[in-house]
């Protein structure tokens, strides 16, 4: 077992200019994926996981902190090391309308990354597109169709199999599934599990959908206004959360059971997600946290273990515990 | 839901399992078609720009052909037949010199389209390189390119003529040509950085960067095809002024010389006898309007059968 | 029954003709809405429900290539066969829609409680003073902050929440009897969507307006729905009260969509169920059932003949599924097989 993990993410942030202020996207994150494991990555708009999807994959370049993956900073990369990176770590994209270039046959599309590093002969990589799109459930007659004439889901899979092609250890997939019809969303959740198991990929999953990510982790990282307020295993997660966003977050979720909905009680948030302008030295949560004190407007909660590979980000968190959640 | 009668027919093997083909149920029904071939349809039920396309075609072969049809040629002149109006022999008239105006008018317009197509074309690509890569690229680059091009917009375009035509020489082709390049490479860069900026945001240019694109790459396989479409209509739709913009220069003394003929040229020739002999006059109007008309219509034509919006 | 009935729509087909053929979006539905209730209309993209809503409150008129069938029955009158005036006087009165995005929906170059006015007068004679007073006192029914500031400001400048609450208030500001409620919450953040159901249901016993809720979302019919209509390929498929729907449905698709849904209270070992295939092009719908493709206990029947709707004892509970007609059962009886439990 190699205990090496294949990402790793120290104090990592990630920092825009919007005209005078500074817009805080990433604010400092630490997170750990090791081989074959899936880590969920969950929040609202605004969040900043998006941010963190792209500055893993090298398209953004942490103002502060390091991406280390396997032991090293990507940003100490050459440019063919930087190149390379490509045949790492991959992602999937959230809009299947917009993912695939629309003159792009797909067997073209697919074979892109191929054609990229210069690998193969052109006949060989329109086997191996056939070869790869019949991984992820099309076959022979699509490749030499447009994106247009595909459905939603349909058009994921082929973004999906574009991202196979380099043979990647770690794949972003940023919302992949947030766009598609229910019962679509269920196929490309197992069609990720399946090729997981059969290639070893390790996922980063970015999700708001709490429900759907629970399908698919082994671990959930919840994150706020660019800070991580909870981590933890998935079940866990779900049976024994403790910060007060992640106890809101999940009362929020509609469940598909009457029964259940009717004796549910809700805790709700006050207010809109708050701005990411402007926050520092303080906890991101505390503007809308029924508990917020003081010290949260002054103070940032670190991440601390309060059980075993379990953390959480909160100064108050026994207040939390005494009211049972509410 | 459908009412069905109680006396129904039912066959032997009706309720017997039917076995599920997976295959089947991933099948594109629909007939295969290109983006191309989407928008000649779209293009198709524009009546006008149908027929404008029609009208530009003969015009060319006019332009080719035409000369060859007549046994005169556009330069001699014959005192003998000076300013007829259009008759059997000379089919549009002869003009001052007593040269047919047939030839004269095709031969024109060889020129002046000739100048407006390569006029449009060569800039256009100059347009395309430069606006691609300050679109992409961004930051400094793109400020410094922008800024340059907008200073050099705003000196009037009549002084890079004159001086042009100092350094080369007036009244040929060649000059024009490079005249109008001069001036219109800058609005096709500033279109194309447009479009770039538009484009680069989609996520398969995202995709293309994370598979390992070098900027070359993404420029040249993803953001220029995708802008192609609206910069085709933009060509059309410039041709027909610089069509005007010759025109123009040839009326004020600053085009082609004669005995070279050029729709401005023949117009400025008619201009001075206008109120005696009109054909003159109104015969290379009638072309130079017809075909700014006809490349407007087109481009009209073509922006609706791209316009996403409007497809099924 | 029938004088409850504040809606009926009987045997609705809408198509559109289009370059590739005619789509037959919707074909052949019949539901109703009684007072005081909220019904889902369930289905995935391009089963239909859109077309349906759009039909029903008179958005599809002016379209050319649009052609519809069947009765809608409001208020005594077949809707579909009003003038676009009179379309227009109940459009926003008596019957009020809300959209998925509201920030497409609301004009970004107007003030959002001039819009909001602009929506009351249309339909009532008030002063200036009037359309004000009318327009604070909707603020607060939907719990908007600071109202007296926030009626002043463009859409851009308040959070998607905020756009969200103005739609509704444009849309209940003339107490309508029908509100539609197209995905009302899909573009939201989980936790805004939780106060945009609260405050729907809360506003439902204030104004007294019936809801029709369409959706793709199970979770929210669940909180929100008391009769759910399942839709398939411009068909409806199954129809009883929310709970049987969850509890006790009938049809293969919808207990094969439930079966998709993950649950956040529960973790389903060995994946989820999901549906093979796509729904079909309904430029050529199947002749027999539109799910048979799909279906894993579809039989020959299913292709060749479209199922009738069969009615069970309980308060209304229809599905449309050869599963559970009569015939079916008799031969299993016959051969001995006991009933094909799902």
């Amino acid at each position: 077992m190699n205990d090496q993990p294949l990402l790793e993410l120290q104090g990592v942030k990630t920092f825009f200019r919007i005209k005078k202020d500074i817009l805080k996207a990433v604010n400092g994150i630490d997170l750990v994926i090791h081989r074959g494991e899936t880590l969920g990555l969950v929040g609202e708009s605004g969040c900043g996981k998006s941010t963190l999807g792209k500055t893993i994959l090298h398209l953004y370049k942490p103002a502060e902190g390091k991406v280390l993956y396997k032991g090293r900073d990507i940003w100490t990369y050459s440019k063919t090391e930087r190149k390379l990176y490509a045949r790492q770590v991959q992602m999937i994209f959230q809009d299947p309308y917009a993912s695939l270039d629309p003159l792009m046959v797909v067997h073209e599309c697919v074979a892109e990354g191929l054609n990229i590093h210069g690998i193969y002969t052109p006949k060989e990589r329109y086997e191996k597109a056939i070869e790869l799109l019949e991984q992820v459930g099309l076959n022979k007659e699509h490749a030499n169709r447009f994106p247009h004439e595909f459905s939603g889901g349909q058009r994921q899979r082929i973004g999906i199999a574009r991202a196979l092609a380099l043979e990647p250890e770690l794949i972003v997939c940023d919302e992949p599934i947030s766009a598609l019809d229910v019962s679509i969303q269920a196929q490309i959740v197992n069609l990720l599990r399946d090729l997981q198991e059969k290639k070893g990929l390790a996922y980063l999953f970015i999700t708001h959908d709490l429900s759907m990510v629970r399908q698919i982790s082994d671990r959930i990282a919840v994150m706020y206004l660019g800070s991580l307020v909870e981590l933890a295993h998935s079940d866990n997660l779900y049976e024994h959360h403790r910060h007060p966003y992640t106890k809101a977050l999940l009362s929020a979720i509609p469940i598909a059971d009457p029964d259940v909905e009717a004796k549910r009680q809700r805790i709700l948030l006050s207010g809109d997600v708050s701005s990411p302008i402007g926050i520092d030295q303080m906890c991101s949560f505390c503007k809308r946290c029924h508990y917020a004190t003081d010290l949260c407007f002054h103070e940032k909660p670190l991440l601390r273990e309060v059980a075993e590979d379990h953390f959480v980000a909160c100064h108050h968190l026994d207040q939390v515990d005494k009211n049972g959640g509410r | 839901m459908t009412e069905q009668t109680e006396k129904m027919i039912f066959r032997e093997n009706d309720f017997e399992p039917l076995p599920m083909d997976e295959a089947a149920a991933e099948v594109i029904a629909r007939k295969q078609t290109t983006y191309a071939k989407d928008v000649w349809r779209s293009f198709r039920k524009n009546k006008a720009a149908v027929i404008s396309l029609v009208a530009i075609s003969m015009l060319v072969l006019l332009v080719i052909f035409g000369p060859m049809m007549v046994p005169f040629d556009y330069y001699t002149n014959d005192y003998e037949v000076v300013n007829q109006p259009p008759n059997a022999v000379h089919w549009f008239g002869t003009d001052t010199l007593g040269r047919d105006l047939w030839a004269r008018v095709w031969v024109g317009g060889r020129v002046s389209l000739m100048i407006a197509i390569i006029g449009t074309l060569l800039p256009e690509v100059i347009g395309l390189i430069v606006g691609g890569m300050s679109g992409y690229i961004g930051g400094k680059v793109d400020m410094i390119i922008m800024r340059l091009i907008d200073i050099l917009m705003g000196i009037p375009s009549l002084i890079y003529i004159i001086l042009l035509m100092i350094v080369l020489g007036s009244g040929n082709i060649l000059t024009l040509i490079i005249a109008v390049s001069i001036t219109g490479w800058m609005g096709s860069a500033r279109g194309t950085r447009g479009l770039v900026l538009q484009i680069k945001n989609r996520d398969f240019v995202t995709a293309s960067e994370t598979l390992g694109a070098s900027p070359t790459w993404v420029i040249a396989r993803h953001l220029l095809p995708n802008a192609m479409g609206i910069r085709v209509v933009s060509i059309t739709l410039t041709i027909p002024s610089v069509i005007f913009y010759e025109a123009f220069l040839s009326y004020i003394g600053l085009g082609v010389a004669p005995p070279n003929p050029s729709w401005g040229q023949l117009i400025k020739a008619a201009s001075e006898v206008f109120r005696y002999y009109p054909y003159q006059f109104i015969i290379p109007c009638l072309f130079i309007s017809l075909s700014m008309l006809c490349f407007n219509l087109i481009g009209d034509g073509l922006r609706d059968a791209l316009d996403p919006r409007l497809r099924d | 029954m029938s004088q409850d009935k504040l809606l009926e729509v009987k045997n609705l087909k809408v198509s559109f003709r289009t370059y590739a053929g005619t789509v037959q979006a919707v074909r052949g539905v019949s539901w109703h809405l009684e007072k005081k209730e909220t019904i889902a209309i369930v289905g995935e993209s391009g089963c239909g429900k859109t077309a349906t809503i759009q039909t029903i409150m008179g958005l599809n008129m002016q379209n050319p290539i649009c052609s519809k069938e069947g009765q809608v029955v409001f208020d005594g009158k077949d809707l579909l066969t009003c003038s676009e005036k009179q379309m227009r006087d109940i459009q926003g009165n008596d019957m009020s829609i809300i959209f998925q995005d509201p920030f497409t929906f609301l004009n970004p170059t107007m003030k959002v409680g001039d819009q909001v006015i602009e929506v009351y007068c249309r339909h009532h004679k008030a002063t200036r003073r009037e359309a004000t007073e009318r327009l604070l006192e909707m603020m607060r029914l939907i719990s908007l902050p600071d109202p007296e500031k926030n009626i002043k400001r463009y859409p851009h400048q308040l959070s998607g929440g905020q756009r969200q609450r103005i739609m509704i208030a444009m849309a209940l500001i003339c107490g309508p009897k029908i509100l539609f409620a197209d995905e009302p919450t899909t573009a939201l953040d989980v936790t805004i969507q939780a106060q945009i159901i609260e405050l729907m249901k809360h506003l439902k016993e204030q104004i007294d307006t019936s809801i029709v809720l369409i959706t793709h979302d199970l979770g929210v019919v669940a909180n929100m729905a008391n009769r759910v209509y399942m839709m398939y390929a411009g068909q409806i498929v199954e129809h009883a009260d929310a709970r049987t729907i969850f509890k006790n449905s009938k049809h293969p698709y919808t207990r094969a969509l439930l079966g998709s849904v993950p649950r956040v209270d529960q973790k389903t070992e060995g994946g989820l169920f999901s549906i093979p295939g796509s729904p079909p092009d309904l430029i050529d719908p199947p002749t027999g059932c539109a799910f048979a493709a799909r279906c894993s206990q579809a039989m020959n029947i299913c292709k060749r003949l479209q199922p009738p709707e069969i009615t069970f004892p309980e308060p209304e509970h229809k599905v449309c599924c050869w599963l559970h007609h009569p015939e079916y059962k008799a031969r299993k009886k016959a051969v001995g097989v006991g009933e094909r439990h799902e």
